[in-house]
């Protein structure tokens, strides 16, 4: 057998664990098999699909969201372990009136997509990255985008938003 | 084959743990010189080679044998003052799209089908799955879902038929997503190969005799790109004397699938190293050599097209002028230069124009939108109309919504489907016209069209107040019905992409790691029709291409097993890998476009891994014949030297 083959042999079906998932300021009541991802739960179970699938193993950063604010890999966390927390998505991030958040706008401003498929995951942690003030310099931006893929290239564009929202983040504060 | 549907994943992966599959391992081979040699294990007993006299009458790994030749080679060389000669190898490596391939199908008991799936071409997708399911195309109708990225990789099906044939069975909708281990072993790579290249020229830099022979993977079945990479490789240079041969080549790997620009980059990445080569031996500047041999319009090249409105010499000029052309370098730093050509394409397009009841547009094409296009769709349209780009809609239609439509791929979506977008829009303008002729109850050629109104053609016309478009379309009812037009074509004409680019590298003496620094990109574009996205574009080829000449590569193991099947082994360039990369669009406009467009997007990834092979031949003083220049390689090369 290939060492390659890392799917475990799995048991068809698991008693449904119920879980409340708190994501986007809503609670949700749910049965999932316990093996769920945040990942599966959000897409599958919750229609949230804007957060994206690229690899399910933590390599490509498509499916990264905010639990309590900081940055993470939704394809890594199990949907069980991630009950009683905050959980944002890019579907979270806009205002209840459909302002776009800061971080959104300098990506269409900056045309900072190509086919959009990395997006959701390079905004979301595009935002943390703002947040937890690792924006000094471009090289700074780049180092600590480094986890989200961009096949498309979009990479100058996107270290251009971050650093527009930084910048206008530092004139407030 | 076997195939297992089930009503979760878990349950999936279950039953295919109980399918007992024995496996009889054969003698294989994986390297594309290996399966040349005569005693080579033999992949399919009925393929003899094509393209050979006399006649191939033994079975053979070679598919097919390609040439192409302009004058005498021999000549050529007996006038050379200097000769370089290279053998060059580059990897197979994935176009590494995002979004896996997935999709989302059902058969209906009467046989009608709907399928779901993210692909470069719907009705492509229908095609491959009516002739695999012997259906007929209009009992398939396929929906162009969102594509997160294709690069050449969604031009053919892989889910489709399997999920169709699995609906039909059960008689329920079926989805199939690949797992991205899935997508690097059973879907697309584009070619590996080996290229030798021989150049001869005089003392001031005229090439007397260029010749190339080029040998790609095709995976298991025939179809490389070789012909292509043949095509391409010297097609920058205006050569008298040149000699191309390709060889297309079965081997144990997957079979490959088109990327960006197919063949010309694995070719052109040794073309444009030996040119590199060429000018160090003659103490030439690489940009002089260039000016010295390039095609212009009216250049013949060895595959017999003669050029018209390029701007190849352009691209040359731009770069020496540019100030990154003569910055200052720090030690263990190297500037290259490499230039690169891509055909572009045009065939067969349609495009839809709507003029809706309140004055809003819709715009219908057949083109999967993979890199803006659905933007530069728009824009055409909103200019033939005179409206703001912000009435305009644009829509991807289905198989069964909108005409007949080539896949997305070649760079001919602005080009062609552009074009049956502008004359759809041109022939609602003039039937604007006529409903407002037909209001004011004047002659046609008394109406003009400007800035979105009907207004009246001079002073003998009448004295009407300017009629807009929302207006007219609000009495469509009583002036003939709705205002719509559809336009096929088979667009024929489109301009040849050429591009240089300037790269500038720092080596770790103590790794062997690369930095690029500073890329520029220069690029003729015909003419920009969306800036903003032709410049992504251009940085997008780059960084693949940046990609393909550092790190990417298949990596198979001693059984003949692909080790690297996930992005953590294969590395795909991230944010902190890439410099800035400055796109400078040189715009020779097309005449045989409305706007003067070009393609744009394969090119770009043509000239990068001969411009950072030769900037690391700067750097370090050795010259890096196998991609990729990974540490390892470039630490023993640098020991190699040192002794
Ligand atoms: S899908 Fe989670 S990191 Fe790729
Ligand atoms: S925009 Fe396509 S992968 Fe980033």
């Amino acid at each position: 057998m290939p060492d390659t083959n890392f799917e475990q042999p799995q048991t068809p079906a698991a008693t449904p664990l119920a879980m409340t998932l708190h994501v986007n300021g809503r609670d949700h009541l749910m049965a999932l098999d316990p093996r769920t991802t945040l990942l599966d739960a959000l897409r599958e179970h919750l229609g949230l699909t804007g957060t994206k699938v690229g690899c399910n193993h933590g390599t490509c950063g498509a499916c990264t969201v905010h639990i309590d604010g900081r940055r993470h890999l939704a394809c890594l966390v199990l949907a069980a372990a991630a009950q009683r927390r905050n959980i944002g998505t890019i579907e979270g991030l806009a205002g209840p009136d459909g302002a776009l958040h800061p971080m959104q706008a300098a990506f269409v401003a900056h045309d900072a997509l190509q086919c959009g498929y990395c997006t959701p995951g390079q905004i979301m942690s595009a935002v943390a990255c703002v947040a937890e003030g690792h924006t000094g310099s471009d090289a700074e931006i780049r180092e600590y985008m480094s986890g989200n893929l961009c096949r498309c290239g979009a990479y100058p564009n996107i270290v251009a938003a971050v650093r527009e929202v930084a910048a206008n983040a530092q004139q407030r504060s | 084959m076997a195939a297992v549907a089930a009503t979760s994943s878990a349950i999936a992966d279950a039953a295919l743990e109980l399918i007992e599959v024995k496996y009889e391992i054969l003698p294989f081979v994986i390297d594309v010189e290996d399966a040349m040699l005569p005693g080579a294990p033999i992949l399919h007993d009925d393929l003899f080679t094509a393209g050979v006299e006399p006649k191939a009458t033994t079975a053979s790994n070679i598919a097919k044998r390609v040439a192409f030749k302009l004058g005498d080679v021999d000549a050529g060389f007996a006038e050379a003052d200097v000769v370089v000669e290279g053998y060059y190898t580059t990897q197979a490596v994935h176009q590494a799209y995002i979004e896996p391939h997935a999709c989302v199908v059902t058969v209906g008991s009467d046989g009608q089908s709907l399928i779901y799936s993210s692909s470069q071409g719907h009705f492509m997708v229908r095609a491959y799955c009516a002739k695999l399911l012997g259906m007929e195309l209009s009992d398939i109708r396929a929906m162009p879902s969102e594509i997160g990225g294709g690069f050449g990789g969604k031009t053919v099906v892989y889910l489709e038929p399997i999920a169709m044939a699995l609906s039909k069975q059960t008689g329920r909708p079926v989805k199939m997503v690949m797992t991205r281990e899935d997508v690097f072993r059973s879907t697309g790579p584009t070619s590996g190969g080996t290229i030798a290249v021989k150049l001869g020229a005089k003392k001031d830099g005229t090439i007397t005799a260029a010749t190339a022979v080029l040998k790609f993977q095709a995976g298991a079945f025939p179809g490389s790109p070789v012909q292509p990479g043949c095509m391409t490789c010297f097609a920058m240079y205006d050569l008298k004397n040149v000699t191309i041969t390709g060889y297309d080549v079965v081997s144990n790997r997957p079979k490959v699938a088109a990327y960006r620009a197919p063949g010309a980059p694995i070719s052109t990445f040794a073309t444009e190293s030996a040119m590199d080569e060429l000018a160090l031996k003659l103490g030439m500047d690489p940009i002089a050599l260039r000016e010295k041999n390039a095609a212009k319009d009216g250049t013949k090249t060895a595959y017999g097209v003669t050029f018209q409105n390029i701007g190849y010499t352009q691209t040359l000029e731009a770069a020496k002028n540019h100030p990154h052309y003569t910055a200052p370098l720090g030690p263990n730093q190297g500037r290259g230069v490499a230039s690169g050509f891509w055909f572009n394409i045009g065939g067969e397009s349609t495009g839809a124009v709507h003029v809706n009841e309140d004055g809003s547009v819709s715009i219908v094409t057949g083109s999967p939108d993979i890199g803006g296009s659905r933007a530069s769709m728009a824009m055409m349209a909103a200019e033939v109309l005179g409206i703001p780009v912000e009435k305009v809609r644009p829509v991807i239609g289905d198989t069964a919504t909108i005409g007949f439509t080539h896949l997305t791929g070649g760079s001919r979506v602005t080009f062609a489907t552009g074009m049956a977008v502008t004359q759809a829009a041109e022939r609602v303008r003039d039937d604007l016209k006529k409903r407002a002729a037909m209001i004011w109850e004047i002659p046609v050629e008394a109406v003009d069209w400007k800035d979105g109104e009907a207004v009246p053609a001079g002073a003998n016309a009448g004295g009407f107040d300017p009629m807009p478009l929302a207006a007219i379309a609000l009495k469509a009812a009583k002036t003939g019905g709705p205002i719509i037009a559809e336009v096929s074509v088979n667009a024929q004409g489109a301009g040849p992409g050429f591009a240089t680019h300037i790269c500038d590298v720092e080596v770790d003496p103590e790794t062997g790691h690369t930095t690029v620094l500073r890329y520029t990109a220069i690029q003729d574009v015909g003419r920009a029709i969306h800036p903003s996205y032709v410049e992504g574009q251009i940085q997008g080829g780059a960084a693949q291409g940046i990609g393909w000449a550092l790190n990417e590569e298949y990596i198979y193991d001693k059984q003949g097993k692909l080790d690297n099947a996930g992005f953590l082994d294969y590395r795909v360039p991230v944010a902190s890998d890439m410099p800035m990369i400055e796109a400078v669009m040189i715009e020779v406009p097309n005449p045989r476009h409305p706007f003067g467009a070009k393609g744009v997007g394969e090119v770009p990834i043509v000239p990068p891994m001969a411009a950072v092979a030769n900037a690391i031949r700067g750097a370090i003083g050795i010259r890096m014949p196998h991609l990729p220049m990974s540490p390892p390689k470039l630490r023993a090369a640098m020991d190699a030297k040192a002794g």
